[in-house]
């Protein structure tokens, strides 16, 4: 099993070194795009059978077994070790799952979508190192380890973002996204600085810091919490540092299936998960976590509900969603949380590579206003997306009600009212933006629609049916008794949630609410969007607001951009080349000053050569005399 | 006899030739204020050698004074080759050396 742990991380690394030289060597482009394919997308399926064969022997077992692997000892001090290790536990099992067998099918996908693009093969390589990066992170035994994953994401994220880069706009996006990112795994380092202070000499693996926890003063793990929480905001997308996820959407689309639905942007839900324990020790952290996620997920979902573009939609969407996932695991509920990333992966690749598939046949339109009526042009990508929307929307029995659901009634019954209230406002407008998306391209009629539609190969459409399968079918791991399931997902990944007891009526009632606000959106979506929608216009004080995004971008640039390119400014133009400048160029002009004295002795006459030879001598001389005092 | 006087003579010799260096400007000169100088510093070794009565000095005299011969021959020659190239042999004619390039 440890060898398969290995080859599971190790695989997508070597291929993606692979595809990377071979793209790098081949400058006469004679590769053909079919080894790439063959290649990018071999290596993924292979893992992911891997991952299953890993999930299957853990589920066999009882569930505190794990899968450790030891790959060689990194880096050794004196008595302290860190090894490249790999621990599957069922938390991280699930994990390495569902982003592989995603993960594939974003590559298949992406085969297709990308296919006679130049960098066809410089893709697939940041492709596959995506996948390893965030295995390595999901897979790691220590933080140290986890780290790297986790910045390498980060710069995987940057390269793919900024993948189209002969245009400026896509490169400012990919630095936007880049740096955001660095604001918050500055945070996650500190966090992890704290704690590697905090636990001294025994050790730095999870099961260490998990044995050794009591042992930390509840200070200490406060700091702790907030700052590893600093680098979620940033990875997952949270206010503060979402900022980078709507910019994001430069990339191709492939791209931001991926970083919406496998890796990255779960990879702050799935640490606060992996830190549950710590989490635990610290309610009161766990509550701001809760706060942050419920206000990040009405925010999005706000401005969401006034957005043109389809992949802008998409983008605020899983920026909402993960504001669930937040509140899950601030609250303790750790395991819904997990869920819903599970679940949420699953319709939200679906979402998004139906959204490519869209945009591919309408020749690289992305404004929702500008299609209209593709329901009969694109019936396939239009059942399966309207599958997903009901996931999303939290309809039963769809795989997103159960995971929200989930996450809602933890809210209700661990007596966070308010948290419950804004969560449920914020699934009635998920349900009214993805209905309004839905409607707006599939159904309406829009009078300005002569765009002639291309066709679709089948790698862009069968993965969207694989992936319908799952958002139908998902959610029936995780249901509980109340609906009739036996929360297996729950009892496999056995973390250490904060349980309540809950009555199965009251259970109904909240399920009810929440399928009954939901309903109300799409209702709403379709009185306004069904038939024919406009465009909203910025004539409303409030809709300038939202439309604007709350100017949030406009705020940052005026405090942070403007005023660290001032202080550039002031060391670039003053203390550069004023101070630092002007003190070197002195001292040259007195060098050359100098020396231009000392040049006119240098005359080319014999008789002056020879005063100097004369003085020189006597000068000697004279200094023998006085050294070896002769009278 | 009192050798003080012998190297007073040496003395006077000595900075007649460096005057000479230092203020002419014809290298036949310049060159004569040279020779005088060496054979000051001659006189010099030869006064020490009989002073200490010992004959380390002299012999180095003498040796000097075959060097000078050589160096006589070599030192006329290129005054020579240098009045051939340049038709005079005005010492402030010669500053190739000069910080300035090319300066005459």
């Amino acid at each position: 099993m440890s060898t398969l742990l290995l080859l599971v991380v190790f695989l997508p690394f070597l291929s993606a070194l692979v595809l990377g030289l071979t793209y790098l060597f081949d400058t006469h482009k004679r590769v053909n795009e079919k080894f790439y394919t063959i290649l990018g997308v071999a290596v993924p399926i292979l893992v992911t059978i891997l991952s299953f064969v890993i999930v299957l022997d853990l589920m066999s077992h009882s569930s505190t077994t794990v899968v450790t692997a030891v790959a060689f000892n990194w880096l050794s001090i004196d008595s302290f070790h860190i090894d490249l290790a790999f621990v599957a536990d069922p938390l991280s099992a699930v994990m390495i799952s569902f982003i592989t067998f995603i993960g594939t099918l974003i590559h298949i996908y992406a085969a297709a979508y990308m296919s006679s693009d130049q960098g066809f093969g410089k893709f697939f390589s940041y492709f596959n190192l995506f996948l390893g990066s965030m295995l390595l992170l999901v897979l790691a035994s220590n933080p140290i380890i986890m780290f790297i994953g986790w910045e390498l994401v980060g710069l995987v994220s940057y390269l793919l973002i900024g993948f189209y880069n002969k245009e400026y706009e896509n490169v400012t996006a990919a630095n936007k996204a880049f740096i955001v990112n660095r604001v918050g795994d500055f945070g996650f380092i500190i966090g992890l600085g704290i704690l590697f202070v905090a636990m001294g000499d025994n050790g730095f693996t999870f099961a260490d810091i998990k044995e050794n926890i009591y042992a930390i003063d509840n200070h200490t793990l406060t700091l702790v919490g907030i700052f590893l929480f600093i680098g979620a905001m940033g990875k997952s997308a949270q206010i503060p540092l979402y900022v980078w996820l709507p910019d994001a959407m430069a990339g191709p689309t492939p791209v931001s299936a991926l970083i919406h639905a496998a890796t990255m942007v779960t990879a702050g839900v799935y640490m606060v998960a992996r830190f549950s324990f710590l989490y635990n020790e610290i309610p009161q952290v766990g509550e701001f976590i809760a706060i942050i996620g419920v206000s990040s997920a009405l925010f999005a979902a706000i401005i969401a509900s006034y957005q043109s573009d389809i992949k802008k939609i998409l983008a605020y969407s899983t920026m909402s969603q993960l504001g669930y996932m937040f509140v899950a695991v601030g609250l303790g509920a750790y395991s819904a949380g997990i869920f819903h990333v599970f679940t949420h992966a699953f319709f939200k690749a679906l979402l998004f590579m139906g959204a490519g598939a869209v945009i591919i046949a309408l020749h690289h339109e992305q404004n929702i206003f500008k299609m209209g009526s593709l329901k009969k042009a694109l019936p396939l990508v239009y059942i399966t997306m309207f599958i997903a929307t009901l996931a999303i929307s939290g309809i039963p029995p769809f795989a997103g009600f159960f995971s929200k659901d989930a996450i809602l009634n933890h809210a209700f019954m661990s007596e966070h009212y308010t948290i419950w209230v804004l969560g449920v406002i914020t699934a009635f407008l998920t349900a009214f933006y993805m209905f309004r998306m839905l409607f707006i391209v599939f159904v309406a009629d829009m009078k300005n629609n002569h765009i002639e539609h291309k066709a679709l190969s089948k790698a862009l459409t069968y993965p969207l049916i694989v992936l319908a399968i799952g958002a139908t079918f998902a959610g029936f791991l995780g249901a509980n008794e109340a609906y009739g399931g036996s929360d297996l997902f729950k009892s496999f990944i056995s973390l250490n949630d904060i349980n309540y007891s809950i009555s199965h009526s009251t259970e109904y009632m909240l399920g009810f609410v929440n399928v009954l606000v939901s309903l109300l959106g799409v209702t709403l979506a379709y009185k306004y969007f069904r038939t024919s929608p406009q465009e909203p216009l910025p004539n409303k004080r409030v809709r300038t607001l939202i439309i604007n995004k709350f100017y949030v971008d406009e705020l940052y640039d005026r405090l942070f951009v403007q005023n660290l390119r001032s202080l550039s400014n002031f060391f670039n133009k003053t203390v550069d080349e004023k101070l630092i400048d002007g003190f070197i160029n002195n001292v040259v002009h007195l060098n050359l000053y100098v020396a231009s004295k000392f040049t006119s002795l240098q005359n080319g006459k014999i008789q002056h050569y020879s005063i100097y030879l004369l003085s020189g001598v006597s000068m000697m001389s004279l200094l023998l005399i006085y050294i070896l005092e002769v009278r | 006899m009192n050798p003080d006087n012998f190297l007073y003579l040496s003395i006077i010799l000595f900075a007649i030739g460096l005057i000479g260096i230092i203020s002419r400007k014809n290298l036949f000169v310049i060159y004569m204020s040279i020779e005088l100088m060496l054979s000051s510093v001659n006189l010099v070794l030869a006064t020490f050698s009989r002073v200490h009565s010992e004959h380390d000095g002299a012999v180095i005299a003498l040796l000097m004074i075959a060097v000078i011969a050589a160096e006589a021959a070599i030192f006329l020659a290129l005054i020579v080759y240098l009045y051939k190239n340049t038709k005079t042999i005005d010492s402030e004619a010669f500053t190739q050396l000069s910080h300035k390039r090319g300066a005459k």
